[in-house]
């Protein structure tokens, strides 16, 4: 019996270690040298969206870290906006995910589409942050206070406080033409986003 | 129900050996050693696959690309620093192929952590990179490297009876093209 036991033991282990190394995969930058937190796996998604494909973006003004207010409004009828959730800095996915963005400018120029950043954390740890990554030309919003209010505008705060790593794409418009709340343990990978892009003009 | 029971054991070894193939391995490469397990295909791209050597389709191990030596950048689209290393890195390309004693000894490839095919050639494109890159989308080649940070460099001496071994290996800290060739063929004898 205790044969049987520790067999199924063994198997039940088998089965749940091959998900959780599947899904930590990611690649560091040594920019961050060791200073990334591992959070580990965690749950995919955790909060329920509250806007669709069609509806118009709610609006918000956010401060940035170069000192200027925000405001998703201020875009409308001048540029397609696509606003990138990530959950919090210094963790491993989202270091390396805007880093990419960055050098795919002339991408979303070429889609007349200006990329806003957005994390609950605070200007301070942005500041820190984004500097490691080099010179964003993009600018990075703080939904710190009140906190993750804009994330949950759109439904996608988290209940630990941080928001899920979400991509949403809005016309000139203001209508949400693209959602991807993706699995908070993988980067999206950019194709999608880009394939989103260039659908705006068509 | 015996004989299920009697299975269960041999279905568990067998789960765990697919655990432990997906599992990070515990050391990155490192000088003295040899390459893990990389399976990469055979590029499609003519040039590419002349500069490394190779014929055919399908795939091939690093050994037995066409050189004495292979350097090997795992990097990744999304890595700061890779970005920033990037023309430096096509510089060394560059002082190789224009240098009629290190043209056909020395090669350069790239490996994308975490990277899909569309990001490799944004990469690419970006950079300008002359070299070939392969996307390892699913981390696997990342993962038989301990799941190195990135930019990390391997220098590999490939010997004529086929076998290989690692004579240096760095995380980040590329000096520049010049100083990184004199490191290469210092460490893999060709000087």
């Amino acid at each position: 019996m205790q044969k049987i036991r520790l067999a199924n033991l063994i198997m039940v282990a088998g089965m749940l270690s091959v998900f959780v190394t599947v899904s930590m995969a990611f690649a560091i930058s040594d920019a961050y040298k060791g200073n990334i937190y591992q959070v580990g796996t965690i749950k995919p998604v955790d909060s329920k969206l509250v806007v669709k494909k069609g509806n118009q973006a709610p609006d918000f003004s956010l401060p940035s870290v170069s000192g200027d207010k925000v405001t998703l409004s201020q875009f409308r009828g001048k540029k397609n906006v696509a606003l990138s959730f990530v959950p919090a800095a210094w963790t491993p996915i989202c270091s390396d995910q805007w880093p990419g963005y960055n050098i795919i400018k002339d991408t979303f120029d070429q889609n007349d589409t200006i990329l806003l950043g957005i994390t609950v954390d605070n200007i301070p740890t942005l500041f820190a942050w984004i500097n490691q990554m080099g010179k964003l030309w993009f600018p990075v919003l703080s939904d710190f206070w009140p906190h993750g209010a804009v994330a949950k505008k759109y439904g996608v705060l988290r209940s630990n406080g941080v928001s899920e790593r979400a991509l949403f794409v809005i016309d000139k418009k203001g209508a949400i033409r693209y959602i991807d709340v993706h699995d908070i343990n993988k980067r999206p990978p950019l194709e999608d986003l880009v394939g989103a892009l260039e659908k705006l003009g068509k | 129900m015996k004989n299920i029971y009697s299975t269960l054991p041999v279905i568990g070894i067998l789960l765990l050996t697919l655990v432990s193939s997906a599992l990070p391995a515990n050391k990155p490469p490192e000088k003295g050693g040899v390459l893990p397990v990389i399976n990469l295909p055979i590029p499609k791209n003519p040039t590419e696959k002349v500069y490394l050597g190779l014929s055919g389709d399908g795939f091939f191990k690093i050994p037995q690309i066409k050189a004495k030596v292979v350097i090997i950048e795992i990097y990744s689209m999304y890595c700061p620093y890779c970005q920033k290393d990037a023309p430096g890195v096509n510089e060394l390309y560059t002082f190789i192929e224009k240098n009629p004693d290190l043209k056909n000894k020395i090669k350069l490839i790239g490996i994308g952590a975490g990277n899909t095919p569309f990001e490799v050639e944004v990469y690419k494109k970006t950079y300008q990179v002359p070299f070939p890159l392969f996307p390892d989308k699913d981390f696997t080649i990342h993962k038989a490297c301990a799941e190195v940070r990135t930019p990390y460099f391997i220098v590999v001496k490939i010997n004529d009876d086929g076998t290989h071994q690692i004579v240096h290996a760095q995380l980040g800290d590329y000096p520049g093209a010049d100083p990184f060739l004199e490191l290469v063929l210092k460490a893999s004898g060709l000087k």
